[in-house]
C-alpha cells in the first residue's frame, strides 16, 4: 500500500508502517496472530456469507412474486429457505460483529497489544472456515430442507443430506466458543492501567456479555446437532418418537441455545450503537452504568426465555406463563438501553453523518421489533401468530435489522480507523437510507401478511396475499441495492478515500489515540485510562463546555 | 495455551528480554497465569454444558421409562464399573501429586506421577472396552440395534433401548475425553522430561491436571447414575 501522498490537505497523516504492511507475504496473513488482521479475515468471510445468504433471500422473494411456482420447485424452495437461515444465522450474524469488530476493537479499546490467546484466535477463524465449508458442502451435495431449526422428527426422516450441515454447525460452535472464551479472558486480564470495569467502553461490556452467552450456550447446540446427526446415521432413538424418544426434548435443547443465540447476535450491535450514539452526539454517555449492566441483564434473562418458542408444543399453562413473563423482562432491559441512548442524544451536538442514519434505523427496528416481541410473548397472541409471517417479520426486525444496522454502522464508524481512509459521506447516507427504507418495505408487509394468516415456509400462498408479497419483494430489492452501493464505494475508498488521520471524529476512546491504521503493536506507547471513555463534558456542565 | 509463543519479545517498553514462556502482550507472568487459568476454567465450564444435554436426556427418560432404566442398570457390570471408578479417582490423586512435584521442582517425580496417571487412563479404557464388547455380544445396544428384549420384564423392555443410547453416548463421549486428557498429559510428560517446566513455570501442568480432574468428575456423576441407581 504505497501512497504517493501520505498527508491530506488538513494535515491528517497516513502512517508509513501499519498493521497491514508491517509483515509482507501471503503467509504473514494466513498465519497471523495479529487480532486486527484476524478481524479483516472475518470481515471478508462474513461479508461473503452475508452476500450468499442475501442472494438466497432474494431468490425466495422472487419466488413469492406469484402465488404459485415462479422460478423454483417446492423442494428447491425448502432448501433455499434452509440455506438462507443457516448461512445468515451461523455464518453471518453470530460471528459478524464479534468476529470483525470484537477482534479489531476489543484490544484497542482496552489499550492492550492483542487478545489474551492470539493463537486460539487464529484457530477460531480456521475452525469457522472449516465449519462453513462442511455446512455448505452438505447444502450443495444434498440440500438440507428442514429449516434452520432442524425440528425432529422431520429432520430424522427427510432424505436430504442433513448430517454434514449438522456437523458443520457443531464445528462452527467451537469457533464461537473459542472467540467468546478469548474475549472474556482478554477483558479480565488485559485492561490498560487505570481502566476499571466501570470505565470500560460500552462496546466492551456488550461483547463481554455476548461472550458469556457464547461460552455457556453453544456447547448445548453442539451436542444437540451431533445427537441429531447420530440419530440420522445410527438410529439411536434419542429424539425419535417411534423408538420411545422425546421430540419435544429436542426443542428444549435446541432453544436453550438458539434463544440466547438471538442475544449473541443482538448484544454486540447494541454495544456498537452505544459507541455510535455517544460518538455521533459527542456527549457523555447518559446512564453508562444502566447500559453496561443491562447487557449482563439481557444475557442472564435470555437464558430463561427459551420456552416462548414452544407455546404450541404442549407446554403447561404454568410453564408458558413463566416463560412469557421472563421473555417480557428482556424488553425491560432493552428499553433501559433505548431510553439511555435517546437521553444521550438529547441536546448533543449531533453530526449528520452516515452512522446517525444507522442509529435511527436501529432504534426504529429495536423498538418495533421489541414491541412485537412483547406481543408475541403473550401466549394467546402467540398462538394466533405462531408460524406465520408475523413471526418472520418480528425476528427479522429485531435480529436482522439490529445486526445489519449495527454491522454496517460499525463498518462506517470505524472504517477510518481500520483502513486509515474516509468513505464518501454522501454515498454513505444515500445507501443507508436505501437500506433502512428497503428493510421496512420488505418486512412491514410481512407483519401484515402474518396477521392476515399467511404461514411461514409455505411454498404457495393464497391469492389474497399477493399484493403484499409483491410489496415485500420490491422492498427487498431496495435493500439489496443499498448493500451493493456500499460494496462499491467502500471498495473504492479502501485505496482512494481521503486520508482519515488518527481521530477523524474527535473522540475520546482509546482506539482513537493511536494511528489510523494502527501499528502492529496497536500503540506506540502503552496507554493508560485515567478518564472514562466518553469524557466530552465536565460533570455538571452543559453541552457547550466541551472538553475535547 | 499462549505460554510458548515462539516470537521474541518485540514489544515497546520492555528493557529486558522476556522468558520464553511469557507472551509479549502480557505485562507479567502473574497476569499471564491468571489469564490461562481463567481460560481453562471457562473451557471446563463449556465441557460441563456439553455433557449437560445428556444428563437432561437421562433425567427425562428415567422419569418416562423408570422401570426400564432400573432393570437396564442392573445389567451393567458393577464390579468393572467400581474398579474403573477407583482407577480414575486414583489417577486424579496422582495427577495432583505430579502437579505438586513440578511446583517444588521434582521433575523426575512429576514424570513418574504423570506416567502412572496415563497408565490409569489406559487401564480404564481397556476395562471399558471389555464392558462394551459384552454389550455388543448380548445386544444391549442403543435404538434400532437393541435386541436384548428377553433380559427384561415386559414393562422394562419399553425404553431400554434409550437407556443404552444414553449409556453409550455418555460413556462414549467420556471415553473420548479420557483419550484427549491422556494425550494432553503425555504431551506434558514429554515436556517435563525435557526440562521445560519447573517451579518458575508450572501452570501448563496445572491446566492439564485440571482437565484430568474434569474427566474424573464427569465419571463420578456417570457412575452412580448409570450403574448404581
Amino acid at each position: 500500500m504505497a501512497q504517493s501522498n501520505d498527508v491530506s490537505a488538513d494535515g491528517a497523516k497516513y502512517p508509513a508502517v501499519h498493521y497491514m504492511n508491517a509483515d509482507a507475504g501471503i503467509k504473514s496473513w494466513f498465519l497471523t496472530l495479529d487480532h486486527k488482521r484476524i478481524a479483516l479475515m472475518y470481515l471478508v468471510l462474513t461479508t461473503l456469507a452475508f452476500i450468499v445468504g442475501g442472494l438466497f433471500a432474494m431468490a425466495l422473494r422472487i419466488e413469492h412474486l406469484t402465488p404459485d411456482r415462479t422460478i423454483m420447485g417446492a423442494n428447491t424452495y425448502n432448501r433455499m429457505f434452509t440455506l438462507h437461515g443457516v448461512v445468515m444465522i451461523f455464518l453471518f450474524m453470530i460471528p459478524a460483529v464479534p468476529g470483525v469488530f470484537g477482534n479489531f476493537l476489543l484490544p484497542l479499546m482496552l489499550g492492550a497489544k492483542d487478545v489474551a490467546f492470539p493463537r486460539l484466535n487464529l484457530l477460531s477463524v480456521y475452525v469457522y472456515a472449516a465449519g462453513a465449508a462442511l455446512a455448505l458442502y452438505g447444502m450443495a451435495s444434498g440440500g438440507a430442507d428442514a429449516g434452520w431449526t432442524f425440528y425432529v422428527p422431520y429432520s430424522l426422516s427427510t432424505p436430504a443430506a442433513l448430517a454434514p450441515v449438522l456437523f458443520g454447525i457443531f464445528i462452527l460452535g467451537f469457533s464461537s466458543i473459542l472467540t467468546g472464551l478469548n474475549f472474556i479472558v482478554t477483558v479480565h486480564t488485559l485492561r490498560a492501567p487505570g481502566m476499571t470495569w466501570m470505565k470500560m467502553p460500552l462496546f466492551v461490556w456488550a461483547i463481554y456479555a455476548t461472550s458469556i452467552i457464547q461460552v455457556l450456550a453453544t456447547p448445548v447446540i453442539g451436542l444437540t446437532a451431533v445427537l441429531v446427526g447420530i440419530e440420522r446415521i445410527f438410529g439411536f432413538g434419542f429424539f425419535d418418537p417411534s423408538r420411545g424418544g422425546d421430540p419435544v426434548m429436542f426443542q428444549h435443547m435446541f432453544w436453550f441455545y438458539s434463544h440466547p443465540a438471538v442475544y449473541i447476535m443482538v448484544l454486540p450491535t447494541m454495544g456498537v450503537i452505544s459507541e455510535l450514539v455517544t460518538g455521533t452526539a459527542r456527549k457523555n454517555m447518559f446512564g453508562y452504568k444502566a447500559i453496561a449492566l443491562s447487557s449482563l441483564g439481557i444475557a442472564f434473562v435470555g437464558f430463561f426465555a427459551w420456552g416462548h418458542h414452544m407455546f404450541v408444543s404442549g407446554q403447561s399453562a404454568l410453564d408458558a406463563g413463566s416463560f412469557a413473563f421472563i421473555s417480557m423482562l428482556v424488553g425491560v432491559f432493552t428499553a433501559i438501553k433505548v431510553f439511555n441512548w435517546v437521553g444521550t442524544m438529547y441536546r448533543g451536538s449531533i453530526a449528520i453523518r452516515t452512522p446517525l442514519i444507522y442509529i435511527c434505523g436501529f432504534l426504529f427496528f429495536i423498538v418495533f421489533g421489541g414491541m412485537t416481541g412483547i406481543a408475541l410473548a403473550t401466549v394467546s397472541l402467540d398462538i394466533h401468530w405462531h408460524d406465520t409471517y408475523f413471526v418472520v417479520a418480528h425476528f427479522h426486525f429485531i435480529m436482522v435489522g439490529a445486526v445489519i444496522m449495527g454491522w454496517l454502522g460499525a463498518i462506517h464508524f470505524w472504517f477510518p480507523k481500520m483502513f486509515g481512509r474516509m468513505y464518501h459521506e454522501g454515498w454513505g447516507m444515500v445507501s443507508a437510507a436505501f437500506i433502512v427504507l428497503g428493510f421496512n418495505a420488505t418486512f412491514i408487509p410481512q407483519f401484515l401478511l402474518g396477521n392476515a394468516g399467511q404461514p411461514r415456509r409455505y411454498y404457495m400462498y393464497d391469492e389474497r396475499y399477493w399484493a403484499l408479497n409483491v410489496a415485500s419483494t420490491a422492498g427487498s430489492t431496495l435493500l439489496a441495492f443499498g448493500v451493493l452501493m456500499i460494496l462499491i464505494y467502500l471498495g473504492y475508498a479502501l485505496k482512494n478515500g481521503a486520508i482519515a488521520g488518527d481521530n477523524p471524529w474527535d473522540l475520546a476512546g482509546l482506539e482513537w489515540k493511536t494511528t489510523s491504521p494502527p501499528p502492529k503493536e496497536n500503540f506506540e506507547t502503552p496507554p493508560t485510562a485515567e478518564e472514562d471513555p466518553y469524557t466530552y463534558q465536565k460533570k455538571g456542565e452543559t453541552v457547550e463546555h466541551v472538553v475535547i | 495455551m499462549s505460554s510458548s509463543k515462539a516470537e521474541p519479545a518485540g514489544g515497546h517498553g520492555h528493557g529486558h528480554a522476556l522468558p520464553w514462556y511469557q507472551a509479549h502482550h502480557f505485562d507479567s507472568m502473574e497476569v499471564q497465569n491468571h489469564a490461562v487459568r481463567l481460560g481453562m476454567w471457562l473451557f471446563l465450564g463449556t465441557e460441563v454444558l456439553l455433557f449437560a444435554g445428556l444428563f437432561l436426556g437421562y433425567t427425562v427418560y428415567r422419569w418416562l421409562y423408570h422401570q426400564s432404566f432400573h432393570e437396564a442398570s442392573r445389567l451393567l457390570s458393577l464390579p468393572l464399573g467400581t474398579i474403573n471408578t477407583i482407577i480414575l479417582i486414583t489417577s486424579s490423586f496422582t495427577v495432583a501429586l505430579g502437579y505438586h512435584a513440578i511446583k517444588v521442582g521434582k521433575q523426575k517425580a512429576c514424570v513418574g506421577y504423570l506416567a502412572f496417571t496415563i497408565a490409569c487412563a489406559g487401564a480404564f479404557l481397556v476395562i471399558k472396552f471389555f464392558e462394551y464388547k459384552h454389550k455388543f455380544e448380548v445386544g444391549e445396544l442403543p435404538g434400532r440395534f437393541f435386541t436384548a428384549y428377553h433380559d427384561f420384564s415386559p414393562l422394562g423392555a419399553k425404553g431400554a433401548n434409550l437407556y443404552y443410547a444414553i449409556y453409550f453416548l455418555a460413556t462414549g463421549l467420556h471415553a473420548f475425553h479420557v483419550i484427549v486428557g491422556a494425550s494432553i498429559l503425555a504431551w506434558l510428560m514429554v515436556r517435563v522430561h525435557k526440562g521445560k517446566y519447573g517451579p518458575h513455570h508450572y501452570v501448563p501442568v496445572e491446566l492439564g491436571a485440571l482437565y484430568w480432574h474434569l474427566v474424573d468428575l464427569v465419571w463420578i456423576f456417570l457412575f452412580p447414575l448409570l450403574y448404581l441407581i
